[in-house]
Order: C-alpha cells, then sequence, then structure tokens
C-alpha cells in the first residue's frame, strides 16, 4: 500500500508540471512562413512560441476579421484553472499522504481519478468552445469574407487534436509538454489505483 | 556478340568525331561528361542554401555585392559609398550624413578592396571593410544586419587604393594612398612633384567592441604610388607590405616615365614600432579636415562629425620602422601567405613572381646589408630577401591567394588565366584560362592564416562574348574553379555587378546564423519614431511640417492629412511597426525630388517633401506587403500658400 500511496503523491505532483510547460501547442504553417508561427497555451495564458508570433498572428487574423488572441485577463479560465490544477494536485498528495498512514483506502485514488477525468473533460469542452467562437465569430466588416462551397461562412477554427488546412495555413493541434506530464500524472494515480487493490486482495 | 561489339566501335568512333568537331570550334569546349560533373559541383537545388557567402565589391558602382557559393547567385547589394534608391541610402534623411566628407555631400564612389575582420589571423564574421577610391574613405559594414555603419575620410591621401586591409586581430584597417600629392595639400606647381609629394600610409584603429575607426597615424612615405598593401601574419605579425610603382616620381605620361625603373620597392613597415612610438608621444599633429559619419543602430541614423586634426610620423624619425624591399617591374598586388614568411610581389610588367622571404629581410635588417637609401629609408639587398622566382610562363600578373595545402593561385592579366603554383618549390603545377583579363582572385579565407581551399572565384575586366549580349555596356564575368584537386576544374561562370576589385568569403555558418531578422521596435531610439499607431500625430512648426506616420499590413496612420501649404517643407518620419521576418514598407508620395524609402520591420526612416503645386496628392507603400498592398496609400491636401485650413490628419473616418 506504501508502494501505491507514494506512486499517487508522484502522480499529482506531475500536474504541478502545467504550471512550468503549457498545456497544449498549436503549429501554424504555411509557403509564406517556412519558420512556422505558433502558440503554447498554457493554464494561465497564451504565449508565442517566438516573440513575436502572438503580434503577428492577430495581424494575419485581422484580414479575417477574427478577434486577437485573449490576454490572461480576458478569459475567466486563465484564472480559474492555475486554481482547479492547483487543488488538484494539492488534494492528490493529501489522499496518498492520508493512505501512505492508512487513512483512507486505495477506492480514494480512483475517485481522484474519476473528479480529474470529468474536470478535464469540461475543460476540452470549454476549449473546444472558446475555439468555435473565436474562428467563427468574425467580425462583419473583416476584409476578407469566405464562404464554403455550400455558401455557409468559412470557419477558421483550428483542430481541437491533429492537423487541418486552413486557407494557405496548416494548423497543427497536439497537447505539449504540460498536457503530457498531466496524462502521465493520471496514468501514475490509475496504476495507484490497481496496486492498492491487488495489495488489499493479497492481505485478504 | 561479335556483331554488339562492332556497333559499340562504331558508337565509339561516332563519339570521338564529334568530341573532337566540338573542339575545332575554339574556346566553346562542350565536354558532355565533364559539363554533367561540373554541373553537380555548382547545382544549389531550390531550397537549399550556398555553402560560402562572397562579398565581391562593386568598384565604380560604389557598393558591395554578396554573393552565394558556388552558385553564383546574387543575395544582396549593400549601399557603401553610392546613393541607392532601392532602399533610400544616401537619400533619406537619416543615411545622407553617411555621404558627407570634406568636400561635402558626395553620391559615389569607386569601392575596392573588401577584407573581413579577423581574431588571430581567421576570419570572425563581425565586419566586413571597404575603401573608397576616389575621394579616400575606408567604411565598415556589419555583418549582422548587412548594412553601412561607419565611413571615415582619409586627409592627406589620394586614390585610396592600397586599403582597406586588416592587421590579423583586426587591431588596424590600413589605407594607403596610391596618388602622392602635397602634404599638406597647397596652390603648387605640378612639375615641382618630385621630393615635395607625399605617399600618406593611414593607421586606423579599429574599437574591439564597437568597430568605431579612428586615424592612429599616418606615415608621411617618399611620394611614390602605393598600390597595394597586405599585412604580415602569424611570425610576420606586427609589419605590413606596400607595393610601389612610379618610384621614378614622374606626373606626367606615367605610363612611360613610371615603368624605366627595373625595379621599384614593396615598403615593409613595421607598424608595432611606430605604434610604440606614437604610444610615446611621438609624431607630430597637423591641421587636417575630415569626415568620420557613424550610423547608430538603435536610432537609425547617422551623424557626421568633421575631425580637424591627423598625427603624422616621419619615417626617418623611427629608425627601423621602414623598409625598401627591391621588387622587379612596378608590382601590383603584394599578398602574403598564410604562415607569415612569404611575402609576394606580383610585378606586373614581369612574367615572372617575385617571392620575398620574411626571415631572410630580417637577417638583413639585423646585418645591416643595405645597398643605399632612398630618401632616408634603407634599401635592403634583393638578392639577400629573395626567397625565390616563380617561372610562370604567364604575362601580367597582378594577384595571388592561397590555399590550405600550401600552394598559391596567381592571376595574368595579359595572359587571361590563373596559375597555381608550390610555396617553397616555386613550381607550376596547373593553369587554367580565364574569360577574359583576370584582375582580382578570391578563395574564401585566402588572405587569412585559415584559408578555405575549396572555390577560387577570378574576376574579370572584360566580357565580351560570354553572355549574351546587352550592347556595349556588359557586366564584367566571373568564373568559379574547384581547386579541391591537383587540377583546378573551371565549374561556373557568372555575370558580377559593377567592376570587382577583389573579394572576401567565408564559411556561411560564420554569418548566417546571426544574421539580424528585424530591428525591435521596442528598442527604436529615433526621436521621431512613434512605437504605438495612436501616438501617430502632425505637428507644424513653422514653415516646418514633421508627419509621425506608422504603417502596418496594410495602411499607414495617418493616411488623411489636410493643412500642408505650398512652400512648406514636409517630413515624413515613416515607423515600420511590423515585427515579423522580412515585412518591409515603402514609401513614395508623388513629385518627391528624391527616391523612396524602403523600411525594414522596427525601423524609422525620414523622406522630405516640399509640395510645388496644390493638389491632393497620393503616397503609397511600394514595396508589395501583403494582399492589401494595393489598398495601402493616402492622401495630403496641399493648398495655396495663404490658406487658413487648419492642419489635420485621420485614419479610417
Amino acid at each position: 500500500m506504501k508502494k501505491a500511496s507514494i506512486i499517487m503523491i508522484l502522480g499529482s505532483l506531475l500536474l504541478l508540471g502545467l504550471f512550468k510547460f503549457p498545456l497544449w501547442n498549436i503549429m501554424l504553417g504555411a509557403p509564406q512562413y517556412p519558420e512556422p508561427l505558433g502558440i503554447n497555451i498554457y493554464i494561465n495564458g497564451i504565449q508565442g512560441m517566438n516573440e513575436f508570433d502572438i503580434q503577428n498572428i492577430d495581424g494575419l487574423n485581422h484580414y479575417i476579421g477574427m478577434k486577437t488572441l485573449p490576454k490572461p485577463e480576458d478569459m475567466w479560465e486563465f484564472t480559474v484553472f492555475p486554481i482547479v490544477i492547483g487543488s488538484m494536485a494539492v488534494l492528490g498528495i493529501l489522499i496518498g499522504i492520508l493512505s501512505y498512514f492508512k487513512k483512507v483506502n486505495y477506492k480514494w485514488f480512483l475517485g481522484w481519478l474519476v473528479l480529474m477525468t470529468i474536470l478535464g473533460i469540461l475543460g476540452m469542452y470549454d476549449f473546444n468552445a472558446w475555439m468555435i467562437d473565436y474562428g467563427t465569430n468574425l467580425d462583419p466588416n473583416a476584409i476578407m469574407k469566405l464562404q464554403n462551397p455550400d455558401g455557409t461562412p468559412m470557419s477558421y477554427k483550428p483542430p481541437l487534436f491533429g492537423h487541418k488546412k486552413m486557407l494557405n495555413f496548416d494548423a497543427f493541434s497536439y497537447p505539449a509538454m504540460g498536457g503530457y506530464l498531466m496524462s502521465a500524472g493520471m496514468l501514475f494515480t490509475l496504476v495507484a489505483f490497481f496496486l492498492g487493490k491487488r495489495v488489499k486482495t493479497i492481505t485478504q | 556478340m561479335k556483331k554488339y561489339k562492332f556497333h559499340l566501335l562504331a558508337l565509339f568512333a561516332t563519339f570521338m568525331l564529334l568530341t573532337s568537331c566540338g573542339n575545332n570550334n575554339g574556346s566553346k569546349q562542350s565536354n558532355g561528361a565533364l559539363n554533367a560533373s561540373a554541373a553537380e559541383k555548382v547545382y544549389v537545388a531550390p531550397g537549399e542554401q550556398d555553402e560560402y557567402y562572397a562579398f565581391l565589391s562593386g568598384g565604380y558602382s560604389g557598393n558591395l555585392t554578396v554573393y552565394g557559393l558556388p552558385s553564383g547567385r546574387m543575395f544582396k547589394e549593400i549601399p557603401v559609398f553610392s546613393q541607392f534608391p532601392t532602399s533610400g541610402y544616401g537619400y533619406s534623411e537619416e543615411t545622407k550624413p553617411m555621404l558627407e566628407t570634406s568636400h561635402g555631400f558626395i553620391p559615389w564612389d569607386d569601392l575596392h578592396h573588401p577584407d573581413i575582420s579577423q581574431t588571430n589571423g581567421e576570419l570572425d564574421g563581425r565586419w566586413i571593410f571597404v575603401n573608397g577610391n576616389n575621394t579616400p574613405r575606408i567604411a565598415r559594414v556589419s555583418l549582422t544586419t548587412f548594412e553601412t555603419e561607419e565611413i571615415i575620410e582619409i586627409p592627406n591621401s589620394a586614390g585610396n587604393h592600397s586599403s582597406s586591409f586588416i592587421t590579423e586581430n583586426t587591431e588596424y584597417v590600413v589605407a594607403g594612398t596610391r596618388f602622392s600629392v602635397p602634404v599638406p595639400q597647397r596652390d603648387m606647381p605640378i612639375s615641382e612633384y618630385k621630393s615635395n609629394f607625399k605617399g600618406a600610409l593611414s593607421f586606423i584603429n579599429v574599437d574591439p567592441e564597437h568597430g568605431h575607426m579612428d586615424i592612429k597615424f599616418q606615415l608621411l612615405m617618399p611620394g611614390f604610388n602605393y598600390d597595394l598593401s597586405h599585412p604580415g601574419r602569424g611570425k610576420s605579425h606586427g609589419w605590413f607590405f606596400f607595393t610601389t610603382y612610379n618610384t621614378e616620381e614622374a606626373s606626367t605620361l606615367l605610363e612611360v616615365n613610371a615603368s624605366q625603373n627595373d625595379k621599384d620597392f614593396i615598403a615593409a613597415v613595421n607598424w608595432k614600432k611606430i605604434e610604440e612610438y606614437v604610444n610615446n608621444g611621438g609624431g607630430t599633429k597637423m591641421p587636417a579636415k575630415y569626415a568620420h559619419n557613424i550610423y547608430d543602430e538603435s536610432t537609425h541614423t547617422g551623424t557626421t562629425t568633421m575631425k580637424n586634426e591627423v598625427l603624422t610620423v616621419n619615417p626617418i624619425d623611427v629608425p627601423g620602422a621602414v623598409y625598401f624591399l627591391p621588387t622587379p617591374k612596378s608590382p601590383h598586388g603584394c599578398d602574403v601567405d598564410p604562415t607569415g614568411q612569404y611575402i609576394i610581389g606580383n610585378g606586373k610588367l614581369s612574367a615572372d613572381l617575385t617571392v620575398h622571404s620574411f626571415d631572410k629581410m630580417l637577417e638583413a635588417i639585423e646585418g645591416e646589408k643595405f645597398d643605399g637609401e632612398a630618401y632616408g629609408i634603407p634599401i635592403l639587398k634583393f638578392e639577400d630577401v629573395l626567397a625565390g622566382t616563380v617561372k610562370s610562363g604567364g604575362l601580367g600578373p597582378l594577384h595571388t591567394e592561397f590555399d590550405d595545402k600550401g600552394n598559391a593561385y596567381t592571376t595574368f592579366f595579359i595572359s587571361s588565366e590563373v596559375v597555381k603554383w608550390k610555396l617553397g618549390t616555386w613550381e607550376v603545377i596547373d593553369r587554367k584560362p580565364t574569360y577574359y583579363s583576370v584582375g582580382h582572385l578570391m578563395i574564401p579565407g585566402g588572405n587569412s592564416r585559415k584559408p578555405f581551399g575549396k572555390y577560387v572565384v577570378a574576376m574579370n575586366k572584360i566580357t565580351k562574348d560570354r553572355y549574351l549580349p546587352t550592347g556595349p555596356e556588359m557586366e564584367h564575368s566571373a568564373q568559379i574553379y574547384d581547386i579541391s584537386g591537383e587540377k583546378m576544374e573551371l565549374i561556373y561562370d557568372f555575370p558580377t555587378h559593377g567592376e570587382p576589385h577583389y573579394a572576401a568569403g567565408c564559411p556561411a555558418s560564420l554569418l548566417a546564423p546571426k544574421s539580424k531578422k528585424l530591428y525591435r521596435l521596442d528598442e527604436n531610439k529615433h526621436p521621431y519614431a512613434v512605437t504605438s499607431p495612436d501616438k501617430a500625430r502632425v505637428e507644424r512648426k513653422g514653415k516646418e511640417v514633421h508627419i509621425y506616420m506608422s504603417t502596418i499590413r496594410s495602411h499607414f496612420t495617418p493616411d488623411n492629412i489636410e493643412g500642408i501649404k505650398v512652400g512648406d517643407k514636409v517630413y515624413f518620419h515613416i515607423t515600420n511597426h511590423e515585427q515579423d521576418f522580412d515585412v518591409p514598407h515603402g514609401f513614395s508620395i508623388l513629385g518627391q525630388n528624391t527616391s523612396e524609402l524602403l523600411i525594414m520591420p522596427g525601423q524609422t526612416k525620414t523622406s522630405v517633401w516640399e509640395p510645388k503645386q496644390v493638389g491632393v496628392w497620393p503616397f503609397y507603400c511600394t514595396d508589395f506587403c501583403s494582399a492589401l498592398h494595393q489598398e495601402m496609400q493616402g492622401y495630403v491636401r496641399v493648398s495655396p500658400a495663404d490658406s487658413n485650413i487648419e492642419l489635420s490628419w485621420s485614419l479610417g473616418d
């Protein structure tokens, strides 16, 4: 059980990587951008891959009437996400410590993981909703108003995951280091759960 | 089977016939197999980059051109001594001071010998120095921005030709005079040239951090013509060598009168000794007027300072500092091999090359084996300093460069060829024709302790039939030879811009990673810059109107301006707000009596417009900056001089 508790603590600690590394990354490459433009999405804000990338993406987006990329104060998510992640890390560590001293059992590990997964799905849903708004809620006076073949306005929503071709740009959207660390942390807590369960079964 | 063999033989015979026909056609040899391998050697596939940078002087274009090797593709023309309407250099208010001299604004010069800065005798890629030949000047070009950063005028000099060569730690950039002149300049009969005119050799020290130049001292030599020069390196570091001609001191019909002496001299100057003399208070300060122009990258502005004084040194006041090495037949190029041991005099009226030995020179000086003196300067005995003679079989040697395997390559102007020979044994290894009448040649690093002996570029003076004809005036031609093997192989032929006199090359890896992509707007300290579009405005000071304008894809801020009057002097101060690589904006307005401006991201440039006619005059962006480039335009309303229309400006109202 001690081993499972330590893995639970380690898994929860990995969440803290999100305070240092980006959760997600979107790259935009085009013929005239052989060095692609890129944004890193952190839990507390958005940063360019290179110093002027945000400014240059906003500059390009003004042609199609997109809003400028949000600053931390523009979105409640950038205030709430750090609190949620911080709280979940603390909670996970607490559960790990309590289980180490046999105050709680392994089922709490699963409980934490279920909660984290629900929050994660909510986070992804919110992220996707923001991208839909960002990619479709365009200025009606935009310089370029492009339509799909069926006459509907073209959407510039970047893909939630994977590759999408948007006009001359190839957009690539994938988790980044913080996201991978979080996934690894969640996997750790699942391992902790099964390890705890097996120990329990053997001791019985 | 036999039949098959016969066919092969027949094919072979036909092939031989065809190729010999080709050879009979004269100089245009076309050997298919050879051409295919040469093509592979110079082919830089689309999207690939060249292995070397080559900086070719533009000669009478006044500018410096940047090429890639081995492709021969031109990347940029860097304006140095000539106005350049493409970017507005020498036309914009910021860059006009760069062309200021003691003779006033000069829009042109004859740019000759590029030399890349060195540390410990190896190329360090910080700056490239070039000389203006006509109105003597030295310029320093940055190798991060590839722009001219500084120009210093050289007083007491004329025909600034034995320039701009640097010592092996870039302590000095050296500028020698080709024409001797009265020093100081004065009104006197030309016929009294002999023993009255002087030849100034200027040692300009280079600040190791900023590269800023300052004339440390001028050595006032006898009135010969100081043709070319090179620094000692390695063991001979501390010495500088200058070829001379017209030791006859003729002032007229030099082609005859300056070709009478069987031998002229190479002047060996121990600059370390003179530096010490000067540091200890030696030398004479002389009034002299010369301009010193510095371009500041943070203000994007050049400023001119007029200097009033120069320190001169009489060579006979510093015993042991200067010696003459007799060298046959009006030597032109003066080249020092990578070890610093051999000093090559390219006697241009001779068939042979004279090579002096630095060690033997020191011995001769030690033993005081002099063969007389000239104006108090000891002349060493020719036989005592001679290391060897290259019996080239060519005619008219001009310049020599070196590879990293102990070989030298000399151009022969009259016999139109490059000759490869071995240092030490003086034997000729190979010779290849050039097209035609080659002047300088260049091996990347071939003028340093560490040459990169893969290619040699021969720069020719005569083009004739090399390319499609373009009337009487043509660009010059250059050839690239692969010199990695024992024999040289001609692999490419390309036109060059202006008249290249010498070139400097270096591996691409030395410069490409540090080449600047843009200027930071938050570091722009131009006094008329606008760092945010809401600060764009128009201000009137009497008849002067200052327009603080910003640009970003795809508009000017402001783009409608009213209240300008005939007789106003309107300054457009334009700041490019882009912070993206390779997104310049241009500016021009109808009726402007000057060139356009091409403004790089983060940069501010100023153009002056003096409207002479009432009307509404458009201005526009001259660089196709974006899909909406054509929309990037604006209007200025010009009212009569006595109009009382208020100054106003707007965007998007």
